[in-house]
């Protein structure tokens, strides 16, 4: 870096910093976030010597320009001369660890916990550790939040003495006067159990988690239900009947319904972390009562978690536990009152077939599949819909193919354009499962008709959807069933139906090959050149682009081309510029960019 | 599991005239002393299986104050304990005998209060407080729509209200009345039960909310020892609120509250005090719902400088800092907020602070939104803020000249040229001398802006170069 010193004396940090300093603050900002070039024309020692501190000492500033700042120093170390200088960028971090913002405390932290891994072992304890015990005792809360996510970092590369002195810390914090700090610390909680000694976790964790788990407040109660997951996983299997159970029995029956539901959405993982005997004893019946919560959240949440939690059964009496615990109380749920706990359900009750077999499905299931494929909420039955795939697996989808129709055909005319939308999204994969006669007796007709809905939403998706029919069934079946349709749409009154033929060519006309791109759909599109509407003229020349590497030179050079020059001298200026467009595109595609010309560039 | 009794009740057999009170009453009074001593055998041992309560319903049908002087503590203390019993208002037809008689008995609690005299006996202390916890301490639920816009949405309304509402009504008589002790109920209104008072402010019913109101004022009044609690929650409420979820209903409800709290401060303000203006209540500008408690912030803000002005430049600062840089909705309420501490500002402190502020009211008043840049011009119908001006006119021309003369000829709103043409008048006016100076210099400060602005890009290109010129050196392509 020799050459660094004599470009430093071009740029005297007196300038550098007014920009730093600029009244207006997105240039401000803009500056910050070209720190690094800054501390590059400085070099390491001006930046460590006075960047540094002048960052340090005017940290007041913006919340934005102080995100900017704690994300960039977060990737100072090379810029400070390397590892061994890499405490020289805590003074600013610490600052910004104090601040307010939410958002700039979490990205200083992020900084903070990123460089900690560039100290060495002495560096962390002589310059990391004391800022982290600084932040810990810190008058105004927004420290002591800082702090709770800084202990997991350094705690495994230090002495034993130190340690002790951290988990002293948590154990403060984790009975901090505000909850804002219990909040942090109870999040962090899982995280600090990971790294410490398995003797600590339990007599440290242990009473630390069951007192945060009967917090006052249900916001650090709800946050130690996630700490239970990580803490059960780290302690042996003997201990889990004493140490955690009693709490999250307790969290799962809590007051509120944000414990419980918390419960419910960590429910597998709790499930694997306390493992089969514990599940089978416990947990059964808890998720039993989730599934029967008087809270509409509650239950949807336990509700999206039954097939995980089924699946995850142990496999030698699985299907009892699902047949005689679980399914009574999802037959209830099938005819629930709450319609976002239906939909969650109807999200993940196929899924169960392939664990209770095909005679189970067929006699248990089925008819929940079904009473969910005729609910009032289209909701409900496009979640059935769109995961038909687990259960044509198992009992093959003809089963359902009866009152699967009517659900289609339903919400293919729902008055919620998005509804449509989403069941048009679903078609390839029904058509793939039904069969291609089953589609052409039942569905082809709806799928026509989206082409011309009022939505353009709607008919765009119509279009991809044909294209993935075609890419399914092969361009033989387009030819005969829906290229005919679609071109017949070009003689359309409605102009909006002559564009959607276009729209339709773009997207079929690599599907269904050369042949009758040229032969069938060319002419077509040659032909609307002479359309009164300048929006269908201009899709000509947009459509003649996007074929034009289908067809072949002589069709190009005979028939593509005059039309295009045709437009290109057309009255409307959009028609112009697309047909220009489309010629100098096809140019350069074709002509243009012969294999020696590229070379050249290089 | 429900009582015998309950089943009796229910089918009549007891009592077929629960409501004709008055024309019944005279010939229940007299056996009204030994039904009471027999039915007092009938204990509340638990509390989860309520219906026992209510079994002993046909008695209570009685006003409490047709009854004889020294039995009233006494029904009273069962009429309480009848009433911990909660409904389920979700479901509209289950138990509607049952409400019904709750209703009447929680009115006869109300009336009971109001009117009565020596009827506080220690005991029924720890009743009232029981009662009133059982019925409105709840886990709130969900809000039905997934992202309650308080603007947009219909709040969900408590369905329960019929009885919460007697409930709380009942709880203000009590806190309200003459005999009631502060010294005896500390014992049971504690920081627990002011926390979860607290946590209820967040209920979606506005009409809640407005009691919820009165009782915290209240207790606030009359708990000295509770004081420092009270405030201390708040904070923490408002921080999460302002820090972590953006989402608490009662914020304008408890402002009030505040409102009322900082008029009482004694001065000097204590540092606690200070540091909630400058690090909550300065905060809470930055929230997205600022409309739905703006005014009352605001009227918190202008009851701090008028006990203390030397807090006006940590505020003004504040609300700089914070300035809503794409809301101009927010941007439109912070020119409000800032009107009204420059109607209480000192002139000395104005002075402090004139540099910055008027720098950001150049901005706005050059806003393309013309509701903005309106608000801001408006400022010169201000009177006070007119003088201040005045006063300091050769700090404050400067600032505004550039912004004022620029959209006096490019405005696209011809209210907005109007208005600035009247503001530069009374420039001119002001300081004729300044102006025509300013004037004259208008064009070469441009140029000299141009000019500095090309400097920095230059600045900056080199910079970049060196950038370039250095990971190509670092990475072997230029020999160093």
């Amino acid at each position: 870096m020799a050459g660094a010193d004599g470009d430093d004396s071009l740029y005297p940090i007196a300038v550098l910093i007014d920009e730093l300093r600029n009244e207006d603050v997105q240039l401000r900002l803009n500056s910050i976030k070209k720190l690094s070039t800054i501390a590059l024309a400085l070099g390491v020692e001006r930046t460590r010597t006075e960047l540094l501190p002048f960052l340090t000492d005017t940290i007041y500033d913006e919340d934005e320009v102080l995100l900017a700042l704690a994300e960039q120093l977060g990737n100072f170390t090379m810029l400070v001369g390397g590892p061994e200088y890499v405490h020289c960028l805590l003074p600013p971090l610490e600052s910004l660890a104090t601040v307010e913002e939410t958002v700039v405390r979490d990205k200083a932290v992020e900084s903070l916990r990123k460089i900690s891994q560039e100290h060495s072992p002495v560096d962390l304890e002589v310059h990391f550790e004391p800022l982290v015990k600084r932040l810990a005792s810190g008058d105004w809360f927004t420290s002591r939040t800082s702090a709770c996510g800084l202990f997991s970092v350094c705690y495994p590369r230090v002495s034993s003495t130190v340690k002790a002195e951290i988990r002293q810390h948590f154990r403060t914090l984790c009975s901090d006067d505000t909850p804002m700090v219990r909040r942090a610390a109870a999040s962090k909680l899982g995280e600090f159990a990971k790294v410490l000694e398995l003797e600590y976790v339990k007599s440290d964790i242990i009473s630390l988690f069951t007192a945060l788990a009967s917090d006052e407040q249900d916001s650090v109660r709800l946050l130690a239900v996630e700490a239970c997951v990580s803490i059960a996983t780290l302690l042996p299997q003997e201990d889990l009947e004493t140490l955690v159970m009693p709490t999250l029995r307790q969290a799962a029956e809590d007051k509120s319904w944000r414990v419980r539901y918390m419960v419910a959405d960590k429910f597998s993982e709790l499930q694997k972390a306390v493992g089969p005997e514990i599940t089978k004893n416990d947990l059964v019946p808890a998720f039993q009562n989730l599934l029967k919560d008087c809270e509409a959240e509650v239950r949807a949440a336990a509700a999206n978690k039954v097939k995980e939690f089924c699946e995850n059964l142990p496999e030698d009496n699985r299907e009892q536990i699902i047949m005689t615990h679980i399914l009574p109380c999802v037959k209830e749920l099938v005819s629930d009152t709450n319609q976002h706990v239906k939909s969650a359900l109807a999200s993940v009750i196929m899924g169960l077939s392939t664990i209770l077999g095909k005679d189970n499905t067929i006699e248990h299931l089925l008819p929940l599949f079904l009473a969910q494929l005729k609910d009032e909420c289209p909701e409900v039955r496009l979640n059935i819909i769109s995961n038909l795939d687990c259960v044509n697996e198992v009992i093959g989808i003809r089963q359902l193919s009866q009152s699967l129709l009517p659900a289609i055909v339903e919400l293919a005319e729902d008055a919620k354009w998005r509804v449509r939308l989403a069941i048009i999204e679903y078609m390839p994969l029904l058509a793939g499962q039904l069969g291609v006669e089953f589609f052409d007796e039942k569905l082809n007709t709806l799928c026509m008709a989206w082409l011309i809905d009022h939505v353009y939403a709607i008919r765009e998706a119509a279009t991809c959807n044909l294209m993935k029919l075609v890419e399914k069934f092969g361009a033989e079946w387009a030819q005969n069933t829906i290229v005919p349709k679609v071109l017949g749409m070009a003689n359309d009154p409605n102009y909006l139906h002559r564009m959607t033929t276009l729209f339709c060519i773009n997207a079929l006309s690599k599907a269904c090959g050369q042949e009758i791109t040229t032969k069938q759909m060319l002419p077509v599109v040659l032909k609307m050149s002479n359309d009164q509407v300048a929006n269908v003229r201009f899709n000509v020349a947009k459509s003649l682009q996007k074929i034009g590497p289908i067809l072949d030179s002589n069709a190009l050079q005979t028939e593509v081309k005059p039309v295009l020059e045709k437009l290109a001298s057309d009255t409307d200026m959009d028609v112009k510029y697309f047909a220009q467009e489309a010629i100098s595109g096809k140019l350069s595609y074709h002509w243009v960019l012969k294999p020696f010309n590229r070379l050249s560039y290089i | 599991m429900r009582a015998p009794g309950l089943e009796l009740w229910r089918s009549g057999k007891i009592v077929a005239h629960l409501p004709h009170r008055s024309e019944l009453c005279a010939t229940f009074l007299s056996c009204l002393s030994q039904s009471i001593c027999s039915l007092q055998i009938c204990v509340f041992t638990n509390l989860s299986n309520l219906c026992h309560h209510l079994s002993l319903s046909p008695v209570f049908a009685f006003a409490c104050l047709d009854v004889p002087a020294a039995e009233q503590p006494e029904l009273f203390l069962k009429k309480l304990q009848q009433c911990c019993t909660v409904f389920d208002f979700m479901d509209t037809l289950s138990d509607l005998k049952m409400k019904e008689y709750k209703r009447s008995t929680l009115n006869e609690l109300v009336d009971y209060v109001t009117v009565s005299r020596g009827y506080l006996t220690e005991q029924a202390y720890p009743e009232v407080v029981k009662m009133v916890s059982h019925n409105i301490f709840r886990t709130l639920p969900p809000s039905d729509s997934n992202e309650f816009d308080p603007e947009e949405d219909e709040p969900t309304l408590e369905a329960s209200w019929p009885h919460l509402q007697l409930v709380y009504e009942f709880f203000i008589r009590f806190l309200e009345s003459q005999e009631f002790q502060p010294s005896i109920a500390k014992k049971y209104i504690d920081q627990k039960f002011v926390l979860q008072l607290l946590e209820l402010f967040d209920s979606e019913d506005p009409r809640e909310r407005d009691y919820l109101k009165t009782v915290l004022h209240r207790i606030y009044g009359k708990f000295l020892g509770l004081r420092a609690f009270i405030r201390k929650q708040i904070n923490n409420i408002f921080l999460r609120f302002v820090y972590e979820t953006e989402h608490f209903n009662g914020v304008a409800e408890l402002l009030e509250i505040l409102g009322s709290i900082i008029n009482g401060f004694a001065l000097p303000l204590k540092a606690e005090h200070k540091q909630f203006l400058v690090k909550v209540l300065i905060p809470l500008h930055t929230v997205r719902s600022l409309s739905l408690f703006h005014a009352q912030l605001a009227y918190c803000i202008v009851q701090f400088l008028e006990k203390d002005p030397t807090l006006t430049e940590p505020v003004i600062r504040g609300l700089l800092k914070f300035w809503p840089k794409t809301c101009s909705q927010k941007e439109v309420m912070f020119l409000g907020e800032l009107e009204e501490i420059l109607d209480v500002i000192e002139p000395t402190q104005f002075v402090k602070i004139q540099e910055p502020l008027f720098k950001q009211i150049s901005r706005c008043v050059s806003s393309p939104h013309f509701q903005v840049a309106e608000r801001a011009l408006y400022y010169w119908n201000n009177e006070y803020i007119m003088s201040l001006i005045e006063e300091n006119s050769s700090v404050i021309l400067p600032i505004m000249f550039a912004s004022l003369y620029r959209i006096s000829k490019e405005h696209w709103n011809p209210a907005i040229v109007a208005l600035v043409y009247n503001v530069l008048k009374a420039f001119m006016e002001m300081n004729s001398t300044l102006f025509d100076e300013l004037t004259a210099t208008y064009k070469s400060d441009r140029q000299r802006e141009k000019k500095k602005e090309k400097e920095r890009e230059e600045l900056w290109k080199k910079l970049e170069d060196l950038e370039l010129k250095r990971g190509l050196r670092s990475d072997g392509i230029i020999p160093t």
